[in-house]
């Protein structure tokens, strides 16, 4: 008995951690632990915690600069605000296809892009072009002061028309 | 009187200083000659002895030697528009007009920068379709050709981060499109197109996240990948000389 002990070549070690498997396994460790660590310290560093990005909140003024059937284009915000007989819409002016910025066309009474052609009806509706989606329609509300709200950061599933 | 040039060179080339530097000797022998590449460190990479065939012209159009050239002018040249270039929103395009008109040789080296680049990424197309339609990829040198896939993705990365630094209309857009386009990756797409931005706007962040793979990460990546590249070519048994070549044995 005492012999099978000292010599454990003899014995059946199958299931037994030797010292070098068992630094192997806790090298190994240690390495996927700092592997996934940088990982993990790499995604949110180049995550930036602040944005000094303008705000997706924009107040667009007093209703009555806006004349009746109108379409009123707005290149820092990027937003087009619409009037027509039934009240306001905000529209993206930012062209769902690939991200340029559309210009309105008053001579042909469409929104139209000029990177890939896409062209839209005034109230987003795509006519031609490669846009997957119509412009969307932005949340617009009054303020307290009268003035007009655009959150260009939320779109609208169903159209409704800011009344005055 | 006077001693040739060549017994001038000879005597420079015995001296205790240049055999410190280059330890080969420089003996006419084939040996020499070896030893010469081998030891060292620029040319080590490559074979100490290659047959004359297969430094013919109709091989390889020398393609892949012009892809790395024009890489070379475009580190050169990259370097030294760096030192007028300040990626910041302000400034940005007022250097890269700078560059054209009010910098010594500036509109030489940002022309040489671009031109170069236009070059680079034909010539590496050229060389991947040389490479393919003389079936050069096949084993052993498969896995060179997966090197060079990503060296052509480097190469296109670099040409893509690099159209944005001049802030103009043109690479504003570009990039906005070629952003947008990323973004198109199912599940994370959104993500890395606000990682690779540094926001939700093509904006000062992503003038510096582009400035700094334009000029340190990519090259960088890219040096190491043509190193592995070019030592393969060595490991992998030299460059392929053809189909009938490999069966003059056969014959």
């Amino acid at each position: 008995m005492s012999d099978e002990k000292q010599n454990p070549s003899t014995t059946e070690t199958a299931d037994v951690l030797g010292r070098r498997q068992f630094f192997i396994r806790l090298g190994a460790g240690s390495m996927a632990i700092v592997a996934v660590g940088s990982g993990l310290f790499g995604y949110d560093f180049l995550t930036p915690r602040v944005l000094y990005e303008a705000s997706p909140l924009v107040n667009v003024g007093k209703p009555d600069q806006y004349p009746v059937k109108s379409v009123t284009f707005d290149p820092a915000n990027r937003i087009y605000i619409v009037r027509e007989d039934t009240g306001f819409y905000s529209l993206s002016a930012v062209c769902t296809h690939l991200g340029c910025v559309t210009a309105w066309k008053p001579e042909l009474d469409i929104i139209a892009c000029p990177c890939h052609g896409s062209k839209f009806k005034k109230d987003g509706v795509k006519i031609e072009g490669p846009a997957p989606r119509p412009l969307p329609w932005l949340r617009m509300w009054m303020n307290d002061e009268g003035d007009m709200m655009v959150d260009r950061s939320s779109e609208t599933e169903h159209r409704q028309f800011v009344q005055v | 009187m006077s001693k040739p040039i060549e017994q001038y060179v000879d005597e420079l080339r015995a001296s205790r200083l240049w055999r410190s530097i280059f330890r080969s000797g420089n003996g006419p022998s084939n040996l020499h000659r070896a030893l010469a590449i081998q030891q060292n460190i620029f040319l080590h990479l490559f074979s100490v002895k290659t047959r004359s065939k297969m430094l013919a012209f109709r091989l390889t159009w020398y393609l892949g030697a012009l892809s790395f050239a024009t890489f070379m002018v475009l580190v050169s040249t990259g370097i030294l528009l760096m030192l007028y270039y300040h990626p910041s929103v302000p400034q940005a395009y007022q250097d890269m007009k700078d560059l054209q008109f009010t910098v010594s040789s500036g509109i030489f080296l940002r022309n040489l920068h671009r031109w170069s680049a236009h070059a680079m990424v034909f010539l590496v197309f050229a060389h991947m379709f040389k490479v393919f339609y003389r079936s050069a990829y096949r084993p052993p040198r498969e896995f060179n050709w997966v090197i060079g896939v990503f060296l052509l993705l480097f190469t296109l990365l670099l040409s893509y981060t690099g159209y944005l630094l001049p802030w103009d209309q043109l690479s504003y857009w570009a990039v906005t499109v070629g952003s947008n386009i990323a973004s198109a990756v199912p599940v994370v797409g959104a993500k890395m197109r606000f990682l690779m931005l540094g926001g939700h706007e093509v904006n000062a962040n992503a003038l510096l996240r582009f400035y700094v793979l334009h000029c340190v990460i990519l090259p960088l990546v890219a040096v190491v990948f043509i190193g592995i590249h070019f030592w393969r070519i060595r490991k992998d048994g030299g460059l392929y000389a053809g189909e009938e070549d490999a069966h003059d044995g056969a014959k």
